[in-house]
């Protein structure tokens, strides 16, 4: 789960870390009314959205006067910000943060990650901040300096202190840049995060060490013990689909395809979608409806599907385990009758109670293509979707 | 035997009297496992399914001279559990439980290697759909009337991809001698490579089906041990190839983060180690039918 800009520097500066003075703003009155509130007479307003690159893409202006912030304000709210992580949909700019502006003399990467080859958290950091991390792999490689942390006994001071001298700062630096980077390992373990990074962590002018940027995201299998971060979840960030299936239990992932998918088990997910994609056809989406799905669970599983426009058909692929495939027909014929299914749909039911599965939609009277193989199910889906888009030209 | 497990291996239950633990339980013991009992912490002393149950797995283990446990528990409680059995001198523990966050793993594995090497207990999973050897014993949750006893390993991520693998397989009268799930995290007990080594040194095992998916470095790695020390043949595929960067799919450890873990690159150091690639996931059968043949043929 990623959270704000303006959330994580509330949880850094929570633990002793740097951050310039700034507010919170929905409008912008509210952004000129922070500019008095922080004082000075240079700030910097960010538009707070799940993403990186805000900068190029307009979500970042330096502003002098009330004026310009208040401009700024007005063209950035209510807008959806496009970056190269954010795909083409964008994401909406509801939230503003002003910022005091801060003078730079050098700009610091510092990062911390999980490694999974290591399987320890990984810190890593270059002198070379203010680019992205592959721009640095790819530009100045020899600049990244890496640690990994011994879970068992939590990061030690040597490490940080090791790093802050990799830097190359200053001897009057090093304590504070020690403590930066000791704390910042505190708050991802502490709050269990996933991800934490400050780019740029700069060196000010008047020598103080200061967060001018913070990302974080966080384990989402942890945060049954973190009610503090899931309070930080801001769902207007989130694909509606994607929020729509999470709420009710759904492991879902819209994607720009048109053919919906429903099927049990991740792998079999991933593999019923490049099958699709092999057979000719784009997938709607990723959806996972776990293991012991009800008949109702299916049913919302289809309605999940259908809240996307762009589906044109759907694929059903059941291999059940512990899932019951007589369950699932019942699922499928729950939705065809109450939610209203008016697209082509296959369906392919294999493993537990398959044959009793079969039946109950045959004996539906339903119109649904039947498919025996992961092969023949992928493929009479893009047969259908086909037939069914020339149908849509022609009328 | 084919490797981890037989039908002798004796086998203890951890979160038993729970729901999910006393379906499956029932369900591994009507396959043929050897269960002889489990553990819930507060009902030590009652019975379950016929079986004993005990407040703690070394009470387990020394009652019923159990080398195996298969972990049921709830995911803020699973690692706890994990590293229970691991001190209780368990050798072999399969952990299904999905959700376990990340940090509880790293600790797991830091605990797990306080052992000496060959006290060590071996983990397999989390978040997978555990071990079968077909014709033998089950501890897992796989429908094992899907699997064939024959000589092919499967080792996989994925529960229901490896179903469909099986199967496939299974039509073409091929069956299998193991097959393992390493479970979808980003943290798990055993890497694919592990399971690879077991495999090239069963003697009843004459080839090897990995699957794996996008997302971490472990099918990478594991290609570079087989090309370097693996004389059976490898058969691989690789699910993901539609799957956009940055995005989670499903499985917690199934997301592009780095260079190297989408589903095309890992295809192309598979291919360049010298593994035979599963090119659509349809074709698992024919692949395997086929590299059995060539094999056959060259000896």
């Amino acid at each position: 789960m990623d959270i704000h800009e303006y959330q994580a520097k509330e949880l850094l500066a929570r633990h002793g870390i740097h951050v310039p003075r700034g507010g919170l703003a929905y409008s912008p009155e509210q952004a000129t009314y922070r500019a008095r509130e922080i004082g000075g007479g240079k700030w910097v307003l960010k538009a707070q959205v799940h993403s990186g690159a805000r900068g190029k893409a307009g979500g970042i202006k330096v502003c002098s006067n009330d004026e310009e912030i208040s401009n700024a304000a007005e063209a950035m709210l209510g807008r959806k910000l496009v970056t190269h992580q954010t795909g083409p949909r964008g994401k909406l700019i509801s939230r503003l943060y002003l910022e005091e502006a801060v003078d730079i003399a050098q700009e610091l990467y510092l990062g911390f990650v999980l490694d999974r080859k290591e399987e320890r958290v990984m810190i890593v950091a270059s002198a070379a901040g203010g680019m992205e991390i592959e721009e640095i792999a790819e530009t100045a490689p020899d600049s990244i300096i890496r640690a990994t942390v011994d879970p068992g006994v939590g990061m030690q001071r040597f490490q940080a202190r090791e790093i802050a001298f990799g830097l190359g700062l200053e001897d009057s630096l090093i304590g504070k840049a020690t403590e930066t980077i000791f704390s910042c390992y505190q708050v991802f373990r502490d709050y269990d995060a996933s991800m934490l990074e400050i780019n740029p962590l700069v060196v000010t002018r008047d020598g103080s060490l200061v967060a001018l940027d913070a990302k974080m995201s966080f384990d989402e299998n942890a945060l049954f013990r973190r009610p503090e971060i899931s309070e930080l979840r801001d769902k207007s960030q989130e694909d509606p689909r994607e929020t729509f299936a999470s709420d009710r239990g759904l492991s879902y992932v819209g994607l720009d395809g048109n053919i919906g998918c429903i099927i049990n088990g991740a792998g079999l997910a991933m593999a019923t979608m490049d099958m699709i994609k092999i057979a000719g056809g784009e997938p709607a989406n990723f959806l996972d409806i776990g293991g012991g799905a009800s008949p109702e669970r299916v049913a919302k599983s289809f309605r999940a599907v259908l809240g996307d426009k762009n589906v044109e058909t759907i694929l059903v692929n059941i291999f059940a385990g512990i899932n019951r495939c007589d369950w699932v027909a019942e699922g499928v014929i729950k939705a065809i009758r109450e939610v209203g299914v008016t697209v082509p749909l296959v369906v392919r039911l294999s493993g537990t109670r398959a044959e009793e599965g079969r039946r109950i939609l045959a004996d539906s009277g339903e119109a649904v293509i039947v498919a025996d193989t992961l092969a023949e199910a992928a493929e009479k889906a893009v047969a259908a979707w086909r037939a069914a888009t020339k149908k849509k030209k022609a009328a | 035997m084919a490797i981890l497990l037989n039908r002798s291996t004796r086998v203890i239950v951890q979160g038993f009297t729970g729901k999910i633990g006393s379906f499956h339980a029932e369900d591994m013991k009507r396959y043929g496992t050897k269960l002889v009992g489990g553990v819930t912490p507060g009902k030590g002393g009652q019975t379950h399914l016929g079986l004993p149950v005990f407040n703690t797995v070394k009470g387990a283990v020394r009652e019923t001279r159990a080398e195996a446990s298969i972990v049921f528990v709830p995911p803020p409680f699973a690692a706890d559990s994990i590293m229970e059995a691991a001190d209780a001198g368990i050798k072999l523990c399969v952990c299904i439980t999905d959700g376990i966050p990340s940090q509880d793993m790293m600790q797991v594995k830091r605990y797990m290697r306080r052992y000496r090497f060959e006290d060590r207990m071996r983990l397999v999973g989390p978040n997978c759909a555990g071990i079968i050897t077909p014709g033998q014993a089950l501890m897992g949750i796989m429908p094992g009337s899907i699997y064939l006893p024959g000589r092919v390993g499967i080792v996989g991520r994925s529960g229901t991809l490896g179903y469909e693998a099986a199967s496939q397989m299974k039509a073409l009268g091929i069956g299998v001698s193991t097959s393992v799930g390493i479970g979808g995290d980003p943290i798990n007990g055993s890497s694919f490579r592990d399971v690879l080594k077991l495999f090239e040194h069963d003697d009843e095992t004459d080839a090897v089906v990995m699957i794996g998916e996008i997302g971490g470095p472990q099918e990478a790695e594991a290609a570079i041990w087989a090309r370097d020390n693996m004389r059976k043949p490898l058969i691989a595929y690789i699910a993901g190839l539609s799957a956009p960067k940055g995005r989670r799919m499903g499985h917690a450890g199934a997301i592009i983060s780095a260079f190297g873990e989408s589903a095309q690159e890992k295809v192309e150091i598979l291919k360049e180690a010298g593994v035979i690639i599963v090119p659509t996931p349809s074709s698992f059968g024919e692949v395997v039918a086929d590299t059995l043949a060539r094999t056959k043929k060259a000896a």
